[in-house]
Order: structure tokens, then C-alpha cells, then sequence
């Protein structure tokens, strides 16, 4: 049964390179070029043609993500969201990505439907929604670093950092 | 105070900070 591990283990790479690579187009690219795109009046190829296939993209490798990690620490699920001993560090890296993933869907999606017009809001609720996808999606970015330093090492690495 | 979340340099020192902190909450309390 060797190969189910195996299995969940690519496939949580795989959505997770498309989760964290489009939450650092967001962050890194997508936020100036909106600026930038505003102020010469072309910002509508961005927000009707890229961003709705971005967010589409983004919030379902973050949920598939989730669940092939979940699959891959199988019966160390609750010894790992426990925090128990040997397991705290790769349950350090999946609460953050549990945090991540109700960012995601919880704060960004919603706000982001309001931003780009799938959901109707006064002007006012768009500016307070923008501000509040913007705030999660770089608490995202932020919880990202340390969540790919427990991923990457809090498991398999986990003697080398004495956790 | 400004928030160091509306700059990306803040957001990736933030990040470095907290890994920082984590790692040795880990180490020194839950290894």
C-alpha cells in the first residue's frame, strides 16, 4: 500500500506549485501591473480576462492541495494537528496551510467576487472587499515562507533541524 | 505604524521573521 502515499505526495506537489505560483503571480506580479494597467485605462484585460482564470485555477489546487496532503499523513493526521511529539514541525506546516486554505475561500474568493463584478456590491463594499483580499491574499504570501520550510523539512528533515 | 503586509519586502521579511520564530517555538517546545 505503498503507492497511495506515493500517489498523494505527487499530487500535493503538483496543486501545490499551482497554488503557491499563483499566489506569488498575485502578490508579485498581478498587484503592480493592475496599478500600472489603472493608470493608462487597461486594466479590464487583467481583471476580466486573467484574473477570474487565475482565481479559478488558485482556489481549487489550494483545496486539492489540502486534501492530498491530508490523504498523505494519513493515520499521522490528528498526531500532526496535535502537534505530537516527532510530528510537531510538519504540524506546524499543515495548520499554516489550513489557514491558508480558509483564506482562500473564506476571505479572498468571496472578496474577489465583489471586486470583480460576479457578485453585486456598492462601490463602498468593493473598496473594503479590495482591501481585504489584498491583506489575506499577503498574509498568504507570508504564512507561505514558513509553511515551505516545515513542509520541505519539518518531515523528512526533521533530525538535521532538531525538531 | 505603517503595515509591513502593504509592501512585498515587508511581507517577505515578515515571513522570514515569523519561520524564524516558529522554528524555535518548535524546537524548544514541541520536539
Amino acid at each position: 500500500m505503498d503507492f497511495l502515499p506515493a500517489l498523494a505526495r505527487w499530487i500535493h506537489f503538483m496543486a501545490g506549485v499551482m497554488w503557491i505560483g499563483l499566489l506569488y503571480y498575485f502578490n508579485f506580479v498581478q498587484v503592480a501591473a493592475l496599478k500600472a494597467a489603472a493608470a493608462d485605462g487597461t486594466a479590464a484585460g487583467i481583471t476580466k480576462h486573467v484574473a477570474p482564470r487565475a482565481l479559478l485555477y488558485f482556489r481549487w489546487s489550494a483545496l486539492v492541495t489540502w486534501l492530498a496532503g491530508a490523504a498523505l499523513l494519513g493515520s499521522q493526521f490528528i498526531p500532526a494537528f496535535t502537534l505530537s511529539k516527532g510530528l510537531a514541525g510538519i504540524g506546524v506546516g499543515a495548520w499554516l496551510g489550513t489557514i491558508m486554505l480558509f483564506n482562500v475561500w473564506g476571505i479572498i474568493w468571496p472578496n474577489q467576487q465583489k471586486i470583480l463584478g460576479m457578485k453585486p456590491a456598492t462601490d463602498e463594499e468593493k473598496t473594503k472587499a479590495r482591501r481585504l483580499a489584498f491583506l489575506a491574499s499577503r498574509t498568504n504570501t507570508m504564512l507561505s515562507i514558513p509553511l515551505l520550510f516545515f513542509m520541505a523539512g519539518g518531515w523528512s528533515h526533521r533530525a538535521l533541524f532538531g525538531l | 505604524m505603517k503595515n509591513p503586509l502593504d509592501s512585498l519586502w515587508g511581507t517577505v521579511i515578515s515571513g522570514l521573521v515569523l519561520t524564524a520564530i516558529l522554528y524555535y517555538v518548535v524546537r524548544g517546545f514541541l520536539a
